[in-house]
């Protein structure tokens, strides 16, 4: 049966299946950025004029890209600040100090599976009654002030926490993986000079893991800033002062993208600003991704092997 | 140096003759290390049998035996490397400068700073040359102009200096296999350690940095006392003052190098020696 197929044939069928979907990515990018183009005006960047500072109008007209990206970096800093060391620190005890084969590792490894799984809007609901609900409203209540919620209500934090939570399993993922792969030749030789095992940790295998480390940073970036489920329920606004204090809702570039595309109260006035936001949201994306390559491919450097 | 090696007519011969009068001549060493009916398992498997050795201060003891004898294993011992190992297991006694090796109250980071080990694969960290011969003492507190001259000192003793010290900077990786394992014999050196543990350490080379590893060991064993693996019957030969034959996990007999190879006692060891099994 398998005798019969030509020979022509997989080379041919896997390489059409391969570059028409390549070249759908590129009509995609192309198409955006053509219909983006007129768009993408300095006015639509900063807005008119010298004096023409964002406006806390809800008329999309008054809203531009700048503030949006600013709200959009903001959120996905501070998720760093909480992602980056709750994964390492996990990933650090997985590959290093919780017992190999033991049942408590793997149902830590296998709930950080589950946690990958679990879909964004689940993710939201969890951020809204946790961070919001417990986390917000505890504050409030020992501040004993209910009347006038100060944290008990959606905001930059516990967006930025909520994302954090989410995009935990890849960082905790990549950082193991880089950490394992790094070469018990390495170990043994730092061991053998008399190195603790926090000093190997420290000098020897989060160094090396670094690239692999940060790949896995870069990738839970590039999902988050782009992600826009769990803000619905946590603190993004469709227009604010501009302000990015943490307890105060923030502007958005991906939700500005969702609302300005399903509930425009004018979908012909707020076309410019979609395909701008749009067009923002796709070479954001791109960016990020393009560093997560640049660093996986400093990450396997090819050691020139001259035994 | 180099020129003077291979005028030499042939080294390993007459270098044996030279050391045979200077061996029964000269006055046994104080001890070093003392293995007292060491063994040791993995799991179920036993691989070393009751071994018994003393090795002398600044000698080199060549450990031969086929692959799978203990010998690693006892090396392993005596930096208690073997520790890394799940399922180890040792009774008996090794002693290391009159400490226990085995005592468990022994600061293990401390006894590895004593007893260095050099692998038969070069292993230096993806870091500048500086770096990998700074690394012992940096963990061990040693910075600025103080480290700067004790990692030039264990380059010099390594015989590295020469060719590194334009490019202290450079990555290690850029060496050539045979500067990697004196490198790496330049940052076991550097914590000034007692003893040199060396597997096999000059198996993955070419003849020449065999050759420039035979002769810095020949150098080191004035300092420290090292305790060497090798398959290689003629290194052996070569290098050690005194030479421990290893037969499943058993030492079957150790003596003067020269008597080993020339009127071995043990049946086995003559086979072994002269080749008849590997």
């Amino acid at each position: 049966m398998i005798r019969r197929i030509p020979a022509w044939l997989f080379p041919r069928l896997t390489g059409a299946v391969a570059w028409a979907l390549a070249g759908l990515v590129l009509s995609l990018i192309l198409g955006i950025s053509l219909m983006a183009w007129p768009h993408l005006s300095w006015a639509a960047w900063v807005g008119p004029g010298p004096d023409g500072r964002a406006s806390n109008s809800l008329d999309p007209r008054s809203v531009h890209l700048v503030p949006l990206l600013v709200g959009t970096a903001a959120r996905t800093f501070l998720m760093s600040l909480a992602v980056i060391p709750m994964g390492i620190l996990t990933a650090v005890y997985l590959a290093e100090y919780a017992p190999s084969g033991s049942r408590a590792a793997g149902l830590l490894r296998w709930l950080v599976q589950v946690l990958a799984g679990v879909p964004s809007v689940i993710f939201g609901l969890f951020g809204l009654g946790f961070f919001v609900g417990v986390v917000g409203g505890g504050l409030d209540r020992w501040t004993g002030d209910l009347a006038s919620p100060v944290w008990g209500r959606p905001a930059l934090l516990w967006a930025s926490l909520t994302m954090a939570l989410m995009t935990l399993p890849v960082v905790v993922v990549a950082t193991e993986e880089a950490l394992r792969s790094v070469s018990g030749d390495l170990r043994v030789a730092a061991i053998a000079l008399g190195a603790t095992r926090l000093q190997v940790l420290l000098r020897i295998l989060l160094p090396n893991a670094l690239p692999g480390m940060a790949t896995g940073v870069i990738l839970a970036i590039g999902r988050a800033s782009g992600e826009v489920v769990p803000l619905l329920f946590t603190g993004a606004a469709v227009a604010t002062q501009g302000s990015l204090a943490l307890n105060e809702r923030f502007m958005d570039l991906a939700y500005q993208v969702f609302v300005l595309s399903t509930q425009s109260p004018d979908p012909q006035a707020s076309r410019p600003l979609l395909l701008a936001s749009v067009w923002a949201l796709v070479f954001l994306s791109l960016l990020l991704n393009a560093g997560a390559a640049i660093l996986r491919s400093r990450a396997t450097p090819a050691a020139p092997d001259r035994l | 140096m180099l020129a003077q090696r291979f005028s030499d007519p042939g080294p390993p011969r007459q270098r044996r003759i030279a050391f045979d009068t200077v061996t029964s001549e000269a006055p046994q060493n104080p001890v070093c290390i003392e293995i007292q009916s060491l063994s040791l398992w993995y799991g179920p498997t036993q691989a070393l049998r009751s071994v018994s050795l003393i090795v002398p201060e600044r000698q080199v003891t060549a450990l031969i035996g086929p692959s799978g004898c203990g010998k690693s294993s006892l090396l392993r011992c005596l930096n208690r490397m073997n520790d890394l190992i799940p399922g180890v297991r040792v009774s008996g006694g090794c002693r290391v400068g009159g400490v226990d090796v085995q005592d468990p109250r022994v600061d293990v980071t401390q006894l590895r700073r004593r007893v260095g080990m050099i692998f038969q694969k070069s292993n230096p960290f993806p870091q500048s040359v500086f770096d990998n011969v700074a690394f012992g003492l940096r963990i061990g507190g040693c910075s600025g102009s103080e480290l700067e001259g004790r990692v030039a000192s264990a380059l010099r003793r390594a015989a590295l200096w020469d060719e590194v010290r334009d490019r202290l900077s450079e990555s290690a990786l850029q060496l050539s296999g045979g500067q990697q394992q004196r490198l790496c014999i330049a940052r076991a050196v550097a914590v000034e350690p007692e003893v040199l543990l060396m597997d096999e350490p000059a198996s993955a080379l070419d003849p020449v940095s065999v050759g420039r590893i035979e002769d810095l060991i020949r150098e080191l064993r004035e300092d420290y006392t090292i305790l060497m693996v090798t398959h290689h019957m003629q290194q052996a030969a070569r290098l050690s003052d005194q030479t421990a034959f290893l037969h499943q996990g058993e030492l079957v007999e150790v003596d003067r190098t020269d008597r080993i190879f020339s009127q071995p006692r043990d049946p086995r060891t003559e086979d072994y020696v002269t080749g008849r099994f590997s």
